[in-house]
This record gives C-alpha cells, sequence and structure tokens, in this order.
C-alpha cells in the first residue's frame, strides 16, 4: 500500500501522479451538461470513454467536455469479447487521443459481463509489449490479479460486483487479499451501488475506486458525485487510522472505577 | 464500393483516408478521431497519403460515453 502512496498522499500510477481517488466513467449520464457537472462534483482527474462508430448526428462533443473540464481521459475497451479486438480497440484510442493508456476490458460473457481471464491475459501481455498503460478490469481474483501485476500492468481493476448491478462489494476478502497480493495500485472497479461501497473498498486497503452508473444513473447524478468523493475520502481516512478489532462482547468505552454505589 | 461503418457506400473506393473524413464533415487533424481498414490501424501520419481500397471496410470511430 505503502509503495502506492506518495508523502502528499497522492495516487501514483504509471508516475502520473492524481490528487483524487475517484475515477468516472462517462457512461450513461443524459447530457453532456449533467456529465460536466458530475465531473467537477465528484473531483476526478481521470475519467473513462469508449471508441465507437462515428455518430454525424451526435449532438456536443464528448471531448471536448472533457477537455472543458481539465481531466484526463482514459480509453477504455468496452464491448471486445477477444484479446484481438481489445488490442485493436486500444491501438485505435492511442491514435485517437494520443494516449498509451488504456483500461483494458475483456468480456467473456454477455449477461454478466464479467472479464474473460485468460484472453485479458493475453490482451494485456500484448499491450504492455507494446508500450502500452494498462489498466486491467479484472474479476476478485487474487490469482489473477497477480498475473496481470507480473506481466506489467500498472494497475488492476477487480470487481465489486458485476458492471452496472450497484451489488456493492460481494467479496469483500478477496478485494483485501488483492491489495496483498500486488504492489501496483488497485483500483475497485464495477458493483458500487452507493457511497457506502467506495468507502468499503478504500477501507479494504483499494488506492482508488472507479464509478460510474452509481453516479450517472442515480436520481440525482450530480449529487451523487459529492458524495462518492466524501465517501473515498472517508474510506482512506479511515484506513490509514486504523480501525478497532471486531469482538463478540461489549468494551465499556466508560471506565467502572469511581462509579458510586446508589443502592 | 466501400463499406464505411457497416453500410455500403458507392463512393469512397480510391480517395485517401483525409478526403473520407473530410466527406464526413470530421475535422482533418481529427483529435479523438481513429481509422481502421480491414482490421488495421490507419495512423494518422498516413491518412493524406493511405488510399481506401475497393470493397473495403472502413471503420471511423470516436470517443462515446462509457464506463
Amino acid at each position: 500500500m505503502a509503495s502506492t502512496h506518495t508523502e502528499a498522499d497522492l495516487l501514483s500510477i504509471a508516475g502520473r501522479e492524481l490528487r483524487s481517488r475517484l475515477l468516472l466513467g462517462t457512461g450513461g449520464f443524459p447530457s453532456l451538461e449533467l456529465l460536466a457537472a458530475a465531473i467537477a462534483a465528484s473531483g476526478t482527474e481521470l475519467v473513462t470513454v469508449a471508441l465507437r462508430r462515428v455518430d454525424p448526428g451526435a449532438r456536443g462533443s464528448l471531448i471536448d467536455t472533457i477537455d472543458a473540464a481539465g481531466v484526463e481521459l482514459l480509453p477504455n475497451t468496452a464491448g471486445c469479447f477477444t484479446a484481438r479486438d481489445a488490442v485493436l480497440t486500444a491501438k485505435l484510442a492511442r491514435e485517437a487521443f494520443q494516449t498509451d493508456w488504456v483500461k483494458l476490458e475483456v468480456i467473456g460473457d454477455e449477461d454478466t459481463l464479467l472479464p474473460d481471464a485468460p484472453e485479458l491475459l493475453k490482451a494485456a501481455e500484448q499491450l504492455v509489449d507494446d508500450g502500452f498503460v494498462v489498466l486491467p478490469y479484472t474479476t476478485d481474483d487474487p490469482v489473477l490479479a497477480r498475473r496481470l501485476a507480473d506481466i506489467g500492468c500498472a494497475a488492476v481493476m477487480p470487481l465489486g460486483a458485476p458492471i452496472g448491478s450497484g451489488m456493492g462489494i460481494r467479496n469483500p476478502y478477496n478485494i483485501a487479499l488483492i491489495r496483498e497480493a500486488v504492489s501496483v495500485p488497485v483500483v475497485l472497479d464495477a458493483g458500487i451501488g452507493t457511497a457506502s461501497d467506495a468507502t468499503l473498498a478504500m477501507e479494504l486497503g483499494c488506492d482508488a475506486v472507479m464509478v460510474a452508473s452509481a453516479v450517472s444513473r442515480a436520481q440525482d447524478p450530480v449529487a451523487m458525485a459529492a458524495a462518492m468523493r466524501a465517501a473515498v475520502q472517508a474510506g482512506l481516512l479511515a484506513r490509514g487510522a486504523g480501525r478497532i478489532a471486531r469482538k463478540t462482547y461489549a468494551t465499556p468505552s466508560t471506565p467502572m472505577a469511581g462509579i458510586a454505589e446508589l443502592s | 464500393m466501400i463499406v464505411l461503418n457497416g453500410e455500403p457506400r458507392e463512393h469512397g473506393a480510391g480517395v485517401a483516408v483525409v478526403e473520407l473524413l473530410r466527406g464526413l464533415g470530421l475535422p482533418e487533424q481529427g483529435r479523438g478521431v481513429a481509422v481502421a481498414i480491414d482490421g488495421e490501424v490507419v495512423p494518422r501520419a498516413s491518412w493524406g497519403t493511405h488510399a481506401i481500397p475497393d470493397g473495403a471496410r472502413v471503420e471511423v470511430l470516436t470517443a462515446m460515453q462509457g464506463g
């Protein structure tokens, strides 16, 4: 953990220092205006975008919105089901956005959108070899996370629960194990439903949290963006503070010594 | 004939990529735009010279909202 935190408590990924520990997906916002307001409220410095066919009828430019917000863009490979497609998409994103960074997604199942582990490893290896800064969306498997880190990924992004499910962190023990298993930053990705989920991720030792649907599809996305910002800060502080041990029975917080005899 | 973003088009074969983008109303320097022909990336540096072959499958992509 300490190795991924700088002295000023910045998050460092592949040499880039980030003050915010929240990554925001741009998917699902009903308008670019709402996206811009949510970016501002979240305090994020890194937002994900997808690569899709140009839509001549599209109103407004997502890139312009992101530029105006003064944040960095992180292309993803959402929708790719094979290593080959994901690698090609990453290369196209590099051409489009002049960034070597990629949030690597290789999906193995249409209903759960869970990652395809063998294809993910294959794609990650090829992209690392090609000079990309690879941030793979992965399952909550500590062994797979370690393999991804070992081949040179700049961070690992384990899921808390399926994308867009809002189910929170289904296996907190594995998330904590992943934190122990790798020295690169751990970014909890997918499954966050509300602010307390993001806090838990940070308490478990994650270095950052990525949210998309939890904010964009909330009834008030801007308010939820602000909530996520506070939640991540709270979790980081609590993690640093060191929580008390869990016990079955009570421990009085008030001493018994000096108590009056009243009967 | 070419297939542009999945739609057959009569014109487009033989012209440079940059001409096609201009025809689509996209900025020629096109930050945020990427082009693939028959499953291969066409680097930005060769947009001006890369002629689109007849029957090519051309994908013109840009940033969209996504998680």
